[in-house]
């Protein structure tokens, strides 16, 4: 299929389109020729063309890492133009700034790109419609597309490829002009068709970015200093080059702080085989001055963190006067949490081959953000931004490591200094020990409570090396956009709460992963709310939903909060307790939560979250057995998304975040001594099994008509709590530091 | 150096080679069959399974020497038109995410299914738990063990 353009050198337009085509929006591709076609500057990255032989061609401008976004998009597209989708074919975009924001992270593609999809694809269909209406001589109004053909309502039927030549030359619609479909008029919005790489995946024919091949290539594997920062003294490579197919080996400079995307710096074994690279890079010897960060121990680093979530702290958001009802005394508890440093471990480890050549830089990349490719390797090499050609293959996992280019970096630095092609392939080792690890943290939950249990008085504190830092190493306090996951918005209406946070500083790379910092903001107040009903002697959701109060819109402004709401004004984005109270509802009833009689080793745990303007509630159903073996036979997850474009993927989705979840919260462990991470591989940095893994997950998609909200991260979050909640309500013990698996539960 | 003789997925090959570099990079460097996926190196995770006279093997730890006179298939040659009924399955469930482990999951599922050709569900989780799947779709791995073998959820 379509993907095979991975090898080519020519134009990458004029491989995906014939000369004839209908092409809307050339804007998406640089190129001079095609920017003669080009449409109005309203289509934000949206690529549409029809073939005289009635092919549809829709490109992918988002990465395909298993969410379905490289058919759901084109999905969107195709049925607002009513084509029929067997006669739709997908085209992978490169990475240019002229497409919008291709960045695929943060559970937005569907979220941001609904409405340009449909109105690239309203579009297409009014040039054809009156195309069709100009050839027969009948009013546009006439004229409707239904299934890959404009029909008149006299009868008559054209098809799309026909019309080609004729909708070409017509105007290009204004927005004003457009219709667009009503959801009942759907054929695959709501609904779904089948993933387009199924088939390659399938039978070995999917090509992820450790598979993409240039033609005269060499692989390369790169020692990188133990420490993050550290320099290399001296090396010895006599040995190394010995190994058969070992063809050089080439230092990388090292890094400066900040980090950002920059290639990390070391000494690479370039080869004519990986496993050569691999061999020769075992026999090098390599002597390193480790650096600042050599005095990093994450042991003593939980205690630092403890003690600033201890002491108060910058103030980041506060209603009534909590000082006051703690200083009344009466029933007061607090609780300390914590969660460690986790590595993404996505199964395809990072990997892209680079070419350098005539100053230019072509790259295939397994890469969530082509255009950061471009802007880190055209400031590596020294090149301009337009020069970098990023071709995305599919991604054997994201979860927000593929969204940091550094390994592409390093491919396009080697391929300057080889004058090859250099495929770079990291390790499991490499990728373990040289992440951007998810932050570690610590909270601090305090709360006065009356005579119901009902917290008067709610604190919490928070301390983790925030993401900026690794843009800017001076940052030590929480990004808005950290702090607006879930921890600024806890969504209780209790009269007095006050929300701060503490600094924290890097002493490795820390990124995105997977739900970012919801993952510990979740853990955290989630477990302390059950601890209070706990307490209260009542029923968990009954209380949460007491907690919660009657339905409402959070009005951040009249508090005086500072609140990011993942970059979207709250009038389009608000949010609205009744809409959480909604899933739990519904997750009650589908767990049969109340209906559960209590069982020896076993019981059900409950969270609710809000991220990415997806509201969850989960039932997470835990056995343990007399040895403390924990299993997990059910989850269920009630979730309201807004609207739903492709409802099989989304509950994939949940499925997958439910697994993951479970996984961090078992056993996911990132630790440091002497800076030098611990871990290495999935012998001692485990991942959730078959066996270890929840055996069903109930996906409960809540009808809505509102916009469409991520699916990719919101399912993590609540799974580490209801687990550990869960737990808490078969042994009676309160499990505050993930993983589980360090707490000795019988 | 001498000559190491076998077939994979049918054709006959021979190598001259390493006797120790491990069977995986033969077949993505080699012979650019790239289904066969790396994922950890070690015979941890299962991504890099192929059938080696029938059996499922890690080809990341199966030597070169050790396959002489052996059949080997990849996840290229399991059936001709990408058609084995867990291929099928897979696709009917909508099974893979990423895909990435898939191949492995695949070559590892279809072994089982050759040697219990009905298996029951904590035989397919004891088979399978030697294949990590980071995207999580272990339910319907073993969903489509399940349909491909007509055995009933
Ligand atoms: S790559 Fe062989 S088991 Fe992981
Ligand atoms: S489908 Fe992504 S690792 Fe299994």
């Amino acid at each position: 299929m379509s993907y095979v353009l991975r090898i080519s050198r020519r134009g990458f337009l004029k491989t995906a389109f014939s000369a004839g085509a209908l092409i809307l929006c050339a804007r998406v591709f640089p190129g001079k020729a095609l920017d003669a076609l080009a449409a109005e500057e309203w289509y934000p990255g949206v690529y549409l063309g029809i073939e005289p032989d009635g092919t549809v061609i829709i490109v992918a401008h988002r990465s395909e890492m298993g969410t379905g976004i490289r058919t759901a998009l084109p999905m969107v597209a195709a049925d607002e133009l009513d084509a029929d989708w067997a006669r739709v074919r997908v085209v992978q975009a490169i990475g240019d700034p002229k497409y919008g924001d291709q960045n695929t992270d943060g559970s937005k593609s569907i979220r941001d790109f609904y409405a340009p999809l449909r109105q690239a694809g309203a579009t297409a269909r009014l040039m054809l419609e009156r195309a069709a209406a100009a050839t027969w001589g009948v009013p546009a109004a006439e004229c409707r597309a239904r299934n890959h053909q404009v029909v008149h309502a006299g009868g008559r039927t054209v098809g799309f490829g026909e019309l080609v030549v004729r909708a070409a030359k017509q105007p290009i619609p204004g927005k004003d002009e457009l219709r667009f479909k009503t959801p009942a008029d759907f054929r695959y919005i709501g609904k779904g068709v089948p993933i387009v790489d199924f088939d390659d995946i399938c039978t070995g024919k999917g090509i992820y970015g450790i598979d993409a091949r240039m033609p005269g290539m060499v692989y390369a594997s790169i020692e990188r200093s133990p420490v993050l920062g550290g320099r290399l003294t001296s090396y010895d490579d006599k040995e190394a080059r010995k190994v058969k197919g070992v063809l050089r080996t080439v230092t990388i400079e090292a890094a400066q702080p900040p980090y950002g995307f920059q290639a990390l710096g070391g000494i690479a074994v370039i080869a004519t085989s990986s496993w050569a690279a691999l061999r020769g890079r075992q026999k090098l010897k390599v002597a390193w001055e480790p650096g600042a960060n050599a005095g990093y121990e994450s042991e003593s680093f939980r205690t630092t963190l403890l003690e600033t979530v201890r002491r108060p702290q910058k103030v980041v958001r506060s209603i009534g006067d909590v000082d006051a009802v703690f200083a009344r005394g009466g029933t007061i508890r607090e609780a300390e949490y914590y969660v460690p440093h986790l590595a993404h471990a996505t199964m395809e480890p990072p990997a892209a081959v680079a070419e350098y050549k005539n100053g230019k830089v072509t790259a295939w990349a397994a890469t969530q953000n082509p255009q950061a490719v471009q802007d880190a390797v055209a400031k590596a090499v020294g090149i301009a931004k337009q020069d970098v050609i990023c071709h995305v293959t599919l991604l054997g996992g994201g979860f927000g490591r593929k969204s940091k280019p550094d390994y592409v970096v390093e491919a396009a630095l080697l391929s300057k200094k080889v004058g090859k092609p250099v495929h770079v392939t990291w390790s499991r080792e490499d990728d373990i020990r040289h992440d951007y690890y998810h932050t570690v943290s610590a909270m601090y939950l305090k709360a006065a409570t009356d005579a119901q249990g009902r917290p008067t008085a709610w604190l919490q504190r928070c301390a983790f090396p925030p993401i900026p830092s690794t843009f800017d190493d001076s940052v030590r306090y929480g990004g808005d956009g950290e702090l607006a996951q879930g921890w600024v918005d806890v969504p209780f209406d209790i009269p007095n709460l006050r929300a701060e946070n503490g600094p924290a500083q890097s002493h490795v790379r820390v990124g995105w992963l997977r739900s970012v910092a919801n993952i510990y903001h979740a853990f955290a107040v989630q477990s302390f709310i059950d601890e209070l009903a706990a307490a209260a002697g009542r029923d968990r959701i009954e209380y949460f939903l007491d907690v919660l109060g009657r339905p409402r819109t959070i009005d951040f402004k009249a508090e005086g909060t500072k609140y990011a709401n993942y970059g979207k004004p709250l009038d389009q984005y608000p949010w609205e307790t009744g809409r959480l109270r909604r899933v739990i509802e519904v997750v009650a009833e589908k767990s049969g939560w109340a209906k559960r009689k209590p069982e020896k080793g076993r019981a059900l745990g409950f969270a609710a979250h809000r991220s990415f303007f997806s509201y969850l509630a989960v039932v997470v159903d835990v056995q343990m057995d007399e040895q403390g073996r924990i299993s997990i036979p059910r989850v269920d997850v009630a979730v309201d998304a807004g609207r739903v474009v492709h409802p099989e993927r989304v509950r994939a989705q949940f499925e997958g975040a439910a697994v993951f979840g479970a996984s961090l919260a078992l056993m996911g462990e990132i630790t440091a001594a002497q800076g030098r991470i611990q871990q290495s591989n999935f012998d001692d940095y485990p991942v959730a099994r078959i066996g270890e893994a929840p055996k069903e997950t109930h996906v409960h998609i809540v009808p809505s008509d509102g916009l469409p909200t991520g699916v990719g991260e919101p399912g993590v979050p609540p799974i580490a709590p209801a687990l550990c909640n869960a737990l808490f309500a078969i042994t009676g013990k309160r499990i505050r530091q993930l993983p589980i698996n360090k707490t000795k539960l019988t | 150096m001498k000559k190491i003789a076998f077939k994979v997925n049918g054709v006959a090959r021979s190598y001259s080679g390493n006797p120790d570099m491990p069977l995986l990079w033969y077949l993505r460097d080699e012979l650019h069959l790239t289904g066969t996926k790396f994922g950890c190196g070690k015979g941890l995770c299962g991504a890099c399974t192929v059938h080696l006279d029938g059996e499922a093997v890690r080809s990341c730890i199966t030597s070169m020497k050790s396959v002489a006179g052996k059949k080997i298939v990849t996840i290229e040659g399991l059936s001709a038109k990408g058609d084995h009924p867990l291929q099928k399955a897979w696709k009917e469930l909508s099974v893979p995410q990423c895909g990435y482990c898939q191949s492995g999951q695949l070559m590892q599922g279809a072994a089982l299914l050759k040697e219990k050709p009905k298996p029951t569900d904590q035989e397919i989780d004891d088979a399978m738990q030697g294949n990590i799947c980071r995207c999580g779709t272990y339910e319907r791995i073993r969903e489509g063990i399940k349909q491909a073998a007509g055995v009933k959820s």
